[in-house]
């Protein structure tokens, strides 16, 4: 059995821990303590509810996929995060962490952001409870997702470019992290993903659950029994996990997909669980990718969000315990299920989330006319530029 | 006794605390870092710690980023580093510290790392993002080999965390000046005498103190040595000088005996 037994000590088996400057260690003491106590508080709960239903929109509808599932014959299921305010799921996790922060005492948050989408929730958190803002964002991920940082700077936040390195979300990380050094007295990191020093991973595994309580409920309530798999996209993991979570202990069987790029052959793809070794970056021993002498390298995904080079140590734990089966898709192959869900069901799925979608075309034979839930983490119209010059369309 | 030990003790005899120059190695190539250790020695450091560059070093301002490109895109790797460390052991004789990130020992295995570290002349590591609690397996391994693991300790730090990291630590502690990252200030950190009381309370035994981070003018170190440290480090301000002559080695070379001989200077307190 799985849930709640980890992480042990800040870790998760051999993966995890707190691989940070010392400066940092007492906030993520304090971080952790502040969590778990008020994680029992039953008046916070009850608030972040609250939030979570009248403010945010929650619970997110399971959509039955008529037109998609004739297409794939497979009886698919979307677990529609993408109508999720703010248009993905990272809501759910940027509401937590900022209650926490502010009942913590900080004043101000930062934020690091790939495509945007965690950045957008963390503004729109922070414009809603009063906090400032900063948001880390690498200039690469800034010129293909110019619509959220525009969105992010309507929201109040100040969007600071990262010019370092790759120019994209790790590099952002890294300048979130430096910021909260320099900072930790006022400012709270509110992280995006499960990944980063404990307690990152246990803290946005627990705020994103939420995704998979729900679609428990409600496939139960529509089909009468649990699905026989669910499939979604794989970055840092926070999505997967969040649905994927409360169901390790039932018979279900779990897909969690990743960046190929153009091919794990070449060195652009963003998959290090399939094709990356064990590895610390960002505070966490996981999987990365890294030359042999640990240098990391530079990642490729025509999907911001997914352009990373490590994950959350939960998923390298579930990948050696062989829980979740880890595999990839091309960009090519996720631009063209882009298409196809815009086409047979009218939703703009966000290229990330398309990753998801893509695989039903590479699910194992046995799951022909079985019931197939996918984690539609998010829309697509912030990739609406991205998909069109990827098809060779002048905009 | 360590290399590092025995020096703090022959400069306490001395009466003068302990000058700390940090360059990165392969910066801004291979071949320069040898001559580099050899004028800083010259000048008067008393120990040289030689970055060993990481693509990803969240503890570096933007001073020690650009040096960690400049010598990654030199061709600057783990096997390259150690074969330079032999290289400049030749002919240099103070303590040669290793600085680099948890990522690239982990990788290269740590009990290797450590025997690579002890076979090339390397006297002790620091790991910025290996805190304490993490680093029980590295300081076992570097023990066996006579390498130190020189923990760090920040104005963040409670005195339980420094008493563990004090219990823990070789050679001696580095006490971090401020909230941040590395980098070249203007003005000391006010928190900095605070930080070395609070050591000297805490320590069972006598753990030399080392101040790191913004130091970066001969008046600094003096007042890091006059608030009772033993030690200052000074990095960005060196690698500065590296950053501006790239071009033309001579001017650098002396312009950095110049500059670490005045630093030197002021640890004679």
């Amino acid at each position: 059995m799985y849930i709640d037994k980890f992480p042990v000590k800040g870790r998760f088996n051999g993966f995890g821990g707190q691989f940070v400057p010392e400066t940092l260690m007492p906030a993520l003491e304090e971080l952790e303590k502040a969590y778990l106590k008020l994680k029992k508080n039953e008046k916070f709960r009850q608030k972040l509810d609250r939030y979570l239903r009248e403010y945010a929109g929650r619970p997110t509808p399971l959509y039955f996929a008529e037109r998609l599932s004739e297409h794939a014959g497979m009886k698919v299921y979307l677990k529609r995060e993408d109508l999720l305010m703010t248009g993905a799921h990272k809501l759910n996790n940027t509401l937590g962490q900022a209650l926490l922060a502010k009942h913590m005492g900080k004043t101000r948050v930062i934020a690091e952001t790939g495509a945007g989408q965690h950045g957008v929730a963390t503004a729109t958190v922070a414009a809603m409870l009063g906090l400032k803002c900063d948001i880390y964002m690498g200039t690469v991920d800034m010129e293909r997702q110019r619509l959220n940082v525009f969105r992010m700077r309507l929201l109040g936040a100040r969007v600071i470019p990262v010019k370092s390195g790759t120019r994209t979300l790790k590099d952002a990380v890294n300048e979130a992290l430096r910021d909260w050094t320099a900072n930790v007295k006022t400012t709270h990191y509110l992280l995006g993903s499960v990944v980063g020093p404990h307690p990152y991973p246990m803290m946005v595994r627990d705020f994103q659950r939420v995704i998979g309580k729900e679609t428990k409920e409600q496939i139960i309530k529509a089909e009468g029994r649990l699905p026989d798999a669910i499939i979604a996209c794989v970055g840092g993991g926070s999505n997967a996990i969040g649905i994927f979570y409360d169901f390790l202990d039932d018979p279900v069987e779990l897909f969690g997909i990743e960046a190929e790029g153009r091919g794990l052959k070449t060195c652009m793809h963003a998959a290090p669980l399939c094709a990356g070794s064990e590895g610390v970056l960002h505070g966490s021993h996981t999987y990365v990718m890294q030359d042999k002498f640990g240098q990391i390298l530079p990642t490729h995904s025509i999907s911001a969000g997914l352009d990373y080079p490590g994950v959350g140590p939960e998923h390298a734990l579930m990948k050696l315990r062989g829980r979740v089966r880890y595999d990839s898709v091309t960009d090519e192959e996720a631009i063209e299920a882009f298409k196809l869900l815009s086409e047979t069901e009218g939703i703009l799925p966000a290229l990330e989330s398309a990753h998801a979608i893509a695989y039903l075309k590479k699910m194992p034979r046995k799951f022909r006319d079985r019931l197939i839930v996918i984690n539609l983490s998010g829309r697509g119209d912030k990739d609406v530029e991205v998909a069109a010059k990827a098809t060779g369309v002048e905009m | 006794m360590s290399r590092i030990a025995a020096k703090f003790e022959e400069l306490r005899r001395k009466n003068e605390g302990a000058l700390i120059a940090f360059v990165t190695a392969g910066d801004p190539t291979i071949s320069a870092t040898p001559k580099i250790a050899k004028t800083l020695e010259d000048a008067g450091a008393d120990i040289i710690e030689l970055g060993l560059p990481f693509s990803d070093p969240i503890a570096d301002g933007p001073t020690i980023q650009a040096a960690a490109e400049r010598a990654l895109k030199s061709d600057m790797n783990t096997d390259a580093y150690f074969a330079t460390i032999k290289k400049i052991r030749k002919t240099v004789k103070v303590p040669l510290v290793c600085l680099t990130y948890f990522n690239l020992v982990l990788k290269r295995g740590v009990g290797r790392f450590m025997k690579d570290c002890r076979e090339s002349g390397i006297d002790g590591v620091i790991i910025p993002d290996l805190p304490v609690e993490e680093a029980k397996e590295v300081i076992e391994k570097a023990d066996d080999n006579n390498v130190d693991v020189i923990l760090l300790a920040a104005p963040t730090t409670t005195e339980e965390r420094m008493k563990r990291i004090l219990d823990s630590t070789r050679g001696f502690v580095y006490l971090v000046s401020l909230l941040g990252v590395t980098g070249a200030r203007k003005k000391l950190s006010r928190t900095v005498r605070d930080m070395i009381n609070l050591a000297k309370k805490s320590a069972k035994k006598n753990v030399p103190t080392a101040v790191g981070f913004g130091i970066s003018s001969s008046k600094h170190v003096r007042e890091v040595i006059e608030s009772g440290a033993d030690g200052a480090i000074v990095g960005s301000a060196i690698v500065d000088i590296i950053a501006k002559n790239i071009v033309n080695e001579k001017k650098m070379l002396r312009d950095m005996h110049n500059f670490v001989a005045k630093l030197k200077d002021a640890t004679r307190t």
